[in-house]
């Protein structure tokens, strides 16, 4: 049991999560394109490559290697069989973020977010609840475009994140910020598409080496 | 630093954990106690020297009635024996399994049934969208069945809550009702035909159609019908015949000597004078209760039941439309305390 869960920490990228996107993938879906220059948080100059007709561009390098730390951490809770919690305020892919979650197994909340849900939450489900171990922001704003609140909510209760930071958000809170766009259908779809793939290949990576630790 | 003495009680000292809500029961625990019961009700049986298969719910509450009588007035707090999902209520049981993962996809939302039924009804949307694009594609009209929309109506919130077993709040109740009425509006939404009726039922049509009773034959061969009618407290009885004179009689008495005042008259004559048979029809009535007008009242509303018999359906509709056929509602209102008369308060005096 030991050796199922300290195996994968040896390696930097046990997952070989680098494969499942490229520069050329991001840029096809529009995951560079940011907000207006109007729009834009102070604490995302760092991540923004440079300013187009007043359009913010994303630098994709940062993006990558954001992603890959992104992808290869919710990988390695996957694996360990942690609850993933997707969550998105945008009304536009809140079916899709649902699909998603319910195809790799995991949970989604594309809903209003109710006050004390993490902080209350042995009065709002009962007693001997499990709360969810990663949470990934397909879009960290809510509908009235300020940060969710469950950002702040898991950084009370030590969950740690991951999130889709747009020019306008704030990554502060967030533990492993991914800058790009998420307004595009095709950025959503994309960022779906890879979420899945990592906690598909995690649990089926896990499922193998359990198999070959039973037949020692 | 002073050691300072606190005398606490044990009930201030077990931790302080909020009111967690109704018990919630595993399965297995249910599990158990139904196989329990069964069990129980077979001993029972051996008990009382019945045959344990055909032992029914009142044999048991007999037999238990019988070996720990009560004196207690409340029935519900005598001792009872009764299969377990009568007692234990229909709720939610725990949503999570032993490792600790809930169930359902979208447990952490709260309102996990109402937002998955959402979610259900909005992939169905896009199925119909997704088809209708198809047709567009292959340039077929979309076709648009007539659907009976006055014949059905949506779920209730209550019946909604009980079909979720969850509590809604009006705001998410009418989303979903908004949701539903989109879903149905859409020109192709025949194909999630089955999925709409699980939440529409059927209402039966308000204007039923009162039948109208047949005509009856006395012994002379002439035509008549009954019919009754109320106004505040009097209660009448008309019996119409065909062929005559339009000779009235009340209680036995002739209308010119009962009632005396032209007013009454008139409404008695009314419905007559509306189908154009004013010397056609005899009359025979009863009346009792009330007084002068009401009685009238009552008369003339049996008088165009009993009308109803020999005219065509679109005369029928007439009187409905005239008033000749609804019972008139109105009745003395009562007095209240606090109030001189009905209406009237008691004179307001500044000092």
């Amino acid at each position: 049991d030991d050796k199922l869960l300290s195996g994968p920490l040896s390696h930097p990228d046990y997952f070989n999560v680098k494969e499942l996107f490229s520069l050329k993938d991001l840029f096809d879906a529009r995951v560079h394109l940011g907000h207006k220059k109007g729009c834009r948080h102070r604490f995302m100059e760092p991540y923004i490559f440079g300013c187009r007709l007043d359009q913010d561009i994303i630098d994709l390098d940062q993006t990558m290697q954001h992603l890959q730390l992104a992808l290869n951490f919710t990988a390695h809770i996957a694996y360990r069989k942690g609850i993933i919690l997707f969550v998105s305020r945008k009304r536009q892919f809140c079916h899709l973020v649902e699909t998603t979650a319910r195809e790799c197994g995991e949970y989604a909340h594309t809903r209003y977010w109710q006050g004390g849900l993490f902080t209350n939450a042995h009065i709002q489900f009962g007693s001997g609840v499990r709360l969810p171990d990663l949470l990934i922001f397909l879009s960290s704003l809510n509908n009235v475009f300020e940060p969710h609140v469950a950002i702040r909510d898991a950084a009370k209760m030590n969950i740690p994140t991951v999130g889709v930071v747009d020019t306008n958000c704030n990554p502060c809170l967030i533990t492993y910020p991914i800058p790009g766009n998420d307004d595009s259908p095709s950025a959503m779809e994309l960022y779906c598409k890879l979420f899945r793939m990592t906690i598909t290949r995690a649990k089926d990576k896990r499922r193998q080496n359990e198999a070959f630790e039973e037949l020692r | 630093q002073t050691l300072r003495l606190t005398y606490t009680t044990t009930v201030v000292r077990t931790k302080n954990v909020g009111a967690s809500g109704p018990e919630k029961y595993t399965e297995a625990f249910i599990k158990k106690q139904i196989e329990e019961f069964n069990l129980g009700k077979r001993h029972l049986a051996n008990m009382m020297g019945e045959d344990p298969e055909t032992f029914t719910q009142e044999d048991i509450d007999r037999a238990i009635a019988y070996l720990f009588p009560s004196g207690l007035f409340d029935k519900q707090a005598r001792p009872m024996m009764k299969h377990p999902t009568e007692i234990f209520p229909e709720q939610r049981k725990i949503q999570w399994g032993e490792d600790g993962r809930p169930f359902h996809f979208l447990f952490y939302t709260g309102k996990q049934s109402y937002y998955s039924l959402m979610h259900e009804t909005y992939e169905k949307l896009l199925n119909v969208q997704k088809y209708q694009d198809q047709l567009t594609g292959q340039d077929l009209p979309p076709q648009k069945e007539k659907r009976n929309l006055a014949g059905s109506r949506w779920l209730t919130k209550i019946e909604l809550e009980e079909m979720l077993l969850e509590k809604l709040s009006d705001d998410d109740y009418s989303r979903f009702i908004q949701l539903l009425e989109k879903l149905m509006m859409m020109p192709c939404s025949d194909i999630e035909e089955k999925y709409i009726q699980k939440f529409s039922k059927e209402v039966p049509v308000q204007l039923q159609k009162i039948a109208i009773e047949p005509l009856k034959y006395d012994e002379r061969g002439v035509a008549f019908s009954t019919g009754e009618g109320t106004r505040k407290t009097a209660r009448a009885t008309a019996i119409v015949y065909d062929n005559g004179t339009g000779k009235m009689t009340v209680n036995g008495i002739d209308i010119l000597h009962y009632f005396p005042v032209l007013q009454d008259r008139e409404q008695l004559l009314f419905p007559f004078q509306f189908l154009d048979r004013v010397g056609k029809h005899d009359t025979v009535c009863t009346v009792s209760g009330g007084g002068r007008s009401a009685q009238a009242g009552a008369i003339r509303l049996a008088s165009a039941k009993a009308l109803r018999s020999f005219v065509t359906e679109k005369e029928v509709e007439f009187m409905r439309q005239a008033g000749l056929l609804t019972v008139d509602p109105r009745v003395k209102e009562r007095k209240k305390p606090g109030q001189e008369g009905v209406r009237r308060k008691f004179t307001w005096k500044k000092r």
